[in-house]
């Protein structure tokens, strides 16, 4: 699915020229304006998904685009817990969405009857 | 780097911006930080006409604040984000930020508001975002959020995006109530949203609704209206505005594929058996706003709590000075008010705090208090009130009263 830019608006005219910049999301090329958020970029060009929930691998994307909610966590360089909506593309960065973690420390599940410690 | 800061503005918004002009002509030296990669803040997006035909264009508001800043030697720096900030002694301010410390006599909270959560299964998917994030990707990214949308709450906030995102050609397929639940005891009361809906329903391009404000004045015209109000919802920006529908759930696999919706009672409450599917590949989430004040909170700041402004707001005076020395506020993080509003509090602080550093340029007692009377201007003639009761809270919370003169 594509959903593209608005590249003609009423009222705040025609998209201004600007350089396309060029970054890897998952090792897939994603092309951007100079200057405009990984998250924009990323939704431009289709892509809704930015991460796996880290225990229960459920997919999430932005939620509220302005650096607010953590929704849109991802890893920039092998840095995670970079914000997708506040993170500016440029050429040749490397980032990666989020993705499920072990929970090596989590308690077996408890079976109904079970007492709570 | 900068040394010997005379004020640091957390926020560069129209309060923080405003308060960063004022200061600096009386000669402060001002550092102005904020996390987003542009500066304006929420005036970034905004886009609306005034009743007199002129265009609101945020985007514009913004670059002419950041022009005169500049032209004022002010500091501006983006992608910086504020954690934490600590008084020392009687000096001033530390800020510690992602970007390392900076230190200053004198801070500035102006970080706006943030939206409010309104919580329904299915809301974590990709495809559903807050009504505001929207409005960033549609007027300032200018990325289309989808193709059609389903809008999930009906305020003040919701109305003025719709009629944004329908400019920029977006479709919305309808504006439903959220589901009725502690969260949304308001915002999910069918008779309540209708009140509120009415007090801007000057600005509603609908005749029907225009009209309609006009003898809806006493509750029971306003109860037979609801009973009246067509289920299938009066267009507006020819979308349907479903008043007596709330959304259920968002249903999908991967990403959002539609919004299952419910026709509802008097009470928000779901009748059975009316359920039915919207499709929709975006949902946008309108729960409000509130006053974005942790880092006043972390700063040792009292706290009051005014619903009319939107929740838990910084203690501070009318001239924007808090509790605690050398830390001001101003703009949203007192109360949730338009972008005037906030840039005339913004003055406000500036001149208070260019009076407080005692700097040879120092401001009047007569010039702050012009630019007091100012900020109440700006709210009586505010185009869009948050809340019906925002003056007189003020009054009740600064000790003052309605006149303006």
């Amino acid at each position: 699915m594509s959903y593209g830019r608005i590249e003609n608006h009423p009222i705040l005219g025609p998209l201004p020229e600007t350089r396309r910049v060029c970054f890897l999301f998952d090792g897939r090329p994603i092309e951007a304006r100079e200057g405009e958020s990984i998250a924009a970029a990323l939704l431009a060009n289709g892509i809704r998904t930015l991460r796996a929930h880290e225990e229960q691998g459920t997919p999430r994307g932005i939620y509220c685009n302005i650096g607010h909610c953590m929704e849109c966590r991802i890893t920039i360089e092998g840095v995670s817990g970079f914000r997708a909506c506040l993170s500016l593309a440029s050429d040749g960065l490397d980032v990666c969405s989020g993705i499920v973690l072990p929970t090596p420390f989590q308690p077996a599940k408890l079976r109904e009857g079970d007492a709570y410690e | 780097m900068i040394d010997r800061l005379d004020l640091i503005v957390i926020g560069a918004g129209p309060a923080g911006l405003s308060a960063a002009i004022a200061s600096a002509r009386c000669g402060l030296r001002v550092l102005v930080l904020d996390e987003f990669p542009r500066p304006g803040g929420r005036l970034l997006g905004q886009l609306h006409q005034e009743p007199d035909g002129f265009w609101w264009n945020g985007i514009k508001e913004a670059q002419q604040l950041v022009r005169q800043a500049s032209e004022n030697s002010v500091d501006i720096r983006t992608g910086v984000s504020v954690t934490a900030l600590e008084q020392i002694g009687q000096t001033g301010w530390k800020i510690w930020t992602n970007r390392g410390p900076f230190s200053a006599k004198h801070v500035l909270i102006a970080t706006g508001a943030a939206e409010s959560a309104c919580p329904l299964p299915g809301w974590t998917l990709p495809g559903v975002m807050s009504i505001g994030a929207a409005q960033v990707m549609t007027n300032v990214q200018r990325v289309r959020v989808g193709n059609r949308g389903v809008v999930v709450g009906m305020n003040v906030l919701s109305m003025a995006i719709v009629s944004e995102l329908r400019l920029a050609g977006i479709e919305l397929a309808a504006i439903v109530l959220p589901p009725k639940n502690p969260l949304n005891v308001r915002a999910s009361d069918p008779g309540d949203v209708l009140r509120s809906l009415l007090r801007f329903a000057h600005l509603a391009p609908n005749a029907l609704f225009r009209f309609g404000a006009s003898f809806l004045g006493n509750s029971l015209m306003q109860r037979m209206a609801l009973k009246l109000y067509p289920r299938r919802g009066i267009r507006m920006w020819n979308t349907p505005l479903q008043l007596r529908r709330s959304a259920v759930e968002i249903v999908g696999g991967s990403c959002v594929e539609g919004v299952r919706i419910a026709d509802i009672d008097s009470e928000g409450v779901p009748i059975p058996g009316t359920e039915r599917l919207i499709e929709a590949d975006f949902v946008c989430i309108a729960g409000g706003l509130y006053p974005l004040a942790e880092l006043a909170a972390v700063a040792g700041c009292p706290f009051r709590y005014a619903p009319e402004l939107g929740g838990h707001v910084p203690a501070h005076d009318e001239s924007m000075r808090t509790p605690l020395q050398g830390l001001y506020v101003a703009g949203n993080i007192t109360g949730v008010e338009s972008a005037k509003v906030a840039i005339a509090q913004g003055q406000v602080a500036g001149l208070s705090i260019a009076i407080d550093s005692g700097v040879p340029d120092s401001p009047t007692e007569t010039e702050l208090q012009t630019a007091m009377h100012r900020v109440k201007q700006m709210r009586r003639d505010a185009l869009i009130q948050f809340d019906p009761d925002i003056t007189a809270c003020r009054n009740r919370m600064y000790g003052t009263n309605d006149a303006i003169g």
